[in-house]
């Protein structure tokens, strides 16, 4: 058996995503990650939006809920609230997180509810056809955008970092083990934790965009995935579009919003 | 039996029944008039250890009043006018994943911002069909403080027992005005708890396949059982689907989990059946018929309709049929008052209604009556 197999329903394979499409490789390493830290099958709960991305909850034994578009978040708030013993982890895609679902987002960070959100970010909606996202880099192509995107994108850790995250890290497909890492500290750790992980969607943004092949789509995240350090050495027109990677934010003086309320309980009820 | 005399306000009664019907989790947004339910509930749940959040809006807060559902938490929101329209999409999901939630809507002056302070009962049509596709909705209307905290406790029953949200639809005026409320404090009031899966060795769980009364048994969201739950058109392993016969199947069960049960739902009070002129109405609307008739309009009879939705059309035109006249009164342009006109296609119904955030006082409704052409 291939590790993080388990977890899946056999009978609900093949997945609905394209040739091509980075999702299996975050679904599988967040897979992975769960069986190596030896996760229970009862100890976990997926919760997902609406997307391509979000229909990676309903691939898993997991306790799971597939919700509505953008809401995954004040779901997963109430069911961690409910359920605090169990790890809640949110499978959503760049439109469902920051657009539709940015109010949530923000206020989850603020609270820092003790969830985990892994956003597949293919720069583009993907199930509705090809449409620009918050996350479409300028000058980049969707169907609603022909001419080339001309708002500005949200960077995505930075939104989250001053709405008040505790830990956000941002990765690729293409960087397989560094998505395990992250994911691995993003699961075992108190606090609301986000991790960006840059995907390709060869099908929509690649055809769009003149760079259909998923292996050179994987390969230009090297290019358009930079380290803090060599950022700090371009200036802001050799940055562009790209996007600084790794833990960029990581606090662990806070407390989380359960730790929090459990001293407030202390408070008005004794202990 | 020891009963117990209070003089409460229509939000607290609303509170108390909550509580009594053993509340778990609230999650609202601040909206005038309902924000007195958030506000007591966020002290009395805290001192319970239960659970209070605010959300940052309306959407967030029916959201995660059906994360705490599907969790195995009696949950309930409280908003009115512009929050019950962003509620919507959460009602609808709510319907088709068969999470029990109730939501109160204390209803305002609309449309849209409208009459943020004012009575009003513009919302029956929204509570009905405001969200999308054919869904069962069960709706209760209280006509005093007293019922408010009565059917406050029957909402959780229904929503535990049918697996649907139930709408307290009330007004301005009954949650902000402060009555006699008697409880009897000798005993618990009778509660339903939803049932947990039986699962049989080797017998795979289905989530939507065990039924009784076209009412799944579903695990908890956290027990384990491996439950997934989807907006989607669903089989019975709770797994997504486009096909037909799925979806035929589910729409229909979900309506008909409702409908056969019409008489067990559906409750009306009548004073003076065999009147001549009989009205029908509902809420605070009907206790300016009530206040008449207790002064000595013995002519006047009232259908008082305490379940809006869904209908049982016998019990309503078992008495409709056999008066003369027959008039729907209710606090907008006859929304209810279509309805009627449905169920008794072979009768004139009228409509006596006000709008602009006023109650009908009896002597207007006594010259209203006297206006009205055969």
């Amino acid at each position: 058996m291939i590790k993080g197999e388990k977890f899946f329903h056999p009978d609900r394979l093949p997945t609905i995503w394209c040739p091509g499409c980075g999702n299996g490789i975050i679904l599988h390493a967040a897979m992975e990650t769960l069986e190596e830290l030896n996760v229970a099958q009862s100890d976990t709960i997926c919760i997902s939006g609406i997307g391509c991305s979000s229909r990676s909850a309903t691939y898993t034994k997991f306790d799971e809920v597939h919700t509505l578009h953008g809401r995954a978040i004040p779901f997963a708030t109430a069911i961690k609230l409910c359920r605090p013993d169990k790890k809640v982890i949110i499978f959503t895609g760049d439109g469902d997180s920051s657009a539709i679902g940015g109010n949530h987002l923000i206020h989850a960070a603020r609270r820092n509810i003790d969830i985990t959100v892994i956003v597949f970010n293919n720069n583009i909606y993907g199930m509705t056809g090809g449409q620009v996202s918050p996350l479409t880099p300028s000058l980049k192509k969707g169907t609603t955008a022909r001419f080339g995107n001309f708002e500005t994108p949200f960077d995505m850790v930075k939104l989250v970092e001053g709405a008040g995250a505790t830990y956000v890290a941002r990765t690729g497909t293409f960087y397989y083990k560094k998505m395990k890492q992250y994911m691995k500290k993003a699961f075992t750790r108190k606090g609301f934790s986000l991790i960006e992980v840059l995907s390709q969607c060869p099908i929509y943004f690649g055809r769009l965009n003149k760079n259909p092949d998923p292996y050179d789509m994987m390969l230009a995240q090297k290019d358009i995935l930079i380290s803090k350090q060599k950022a700090e050495q371009l200036s802001k027109e050799e940055i562009g579009n790209r996007l600084i990677m790794g833990e960029l934010v990581e606090n662990n003086d806070q407390l989380s919003y359960l730790e929090r309320r459990e001293q407030l309980l202390k408070e008005v009820r004794g202990s | 039996m020891s009963i117990q005399k209070e003089i409460l306000q229509g939000a607290q009664a609303c509170v108390k029944g909550a509580m009594e019907a053993e509340l778990g989790f609230f999650a609202g947004y601040p909206i005038t008039p309902s924000t007195e339910i958030a506000e007591i509930l966020s002290t009395e749940l805290t001192k319970e250890g239960k659970i209070f959040i605010q959300m940052e809006d309306e959407i967030a807060s029916i959201t995660a009043v059906i994360g705490a559902s599907l969790a195995g938490q009696k949950a309930m929101t409280a908003t009115s006018g512009p929050g019950f329209s962003l509620m919507q999409e959460g009602l609808g999901y709510a319907c088709i994943v068969e999470a029990p939630l109730v939501l109160v809507n204390v209803q305002r002056g609309g449309p849209s911002t409208g009459l943020p302070t004012k009575v009003a009962q513009g919302d029956i049509m929204q509570s009905r069909w405001g969200t999308h596709g054919d869904h069962p909705m069960i709706v209760l209307s209280p006509d005093s403080v007293q019922e408010l905290y009565e059917l406050t406790i029957r909402a959780f029953n229904l929503a535990e027992q049918y697996r649907n949200p139930v709408i307290i639809l009330t007004e301005e005026t009954i949650s902000h005005m402060r009555e006699k409320v008697l409880i009897d404090t000798s005993k618990k009031p009778h509660l339903i708890k939803r049932a947990k899966p039986e699962l049989r060795t080797g017998e795979t769980y289905l989530p939507y396949g065990k039924l009784v009364d076209d009412v799944p048994i579903i695990g908890n969201i956290g027990d384990g059982y491996g439950t997934s739950i989807t907006g989607l058109v669903h089989m019975e392993n709770g797994f997504q689907s486009a096909n037909f016969e799925v979806a035929d199947r589910l729409i229909r069960r979900l309506n008909r989990k409702i409908e056969n049960k019409i008489q067990d739902i559906f409750e009306i009070e009548v004073i003076n059946p065999d009147a001549e002129t009989m009205f029908i109405s509902y809420g605070v609307a009907s206790r300016t018929i009530k206040s008449l008739i207790y002064s000595g309009h013995d002519e006047i009879g009232l259908i008082r309709v305490k379940t809006l939705f869904p209908i049982d059309p016998e019990q309503i035109r078992k008495y409709a049929l056999k008066a003369k006249k027959v008039i729907v009164s209710e606090l907008n342009l006859g929304q209810y008052y279509y309805e009627m006109q449905r169920i008794l296609p072979e009768k004139k119904v009228h409509l006596i209604e006000k709008i602009g955030g006023e109650l009908i006082a009896p002597k207007e409704m006594l010259r209203r009556i006297e206006e009205l052409n055969d």
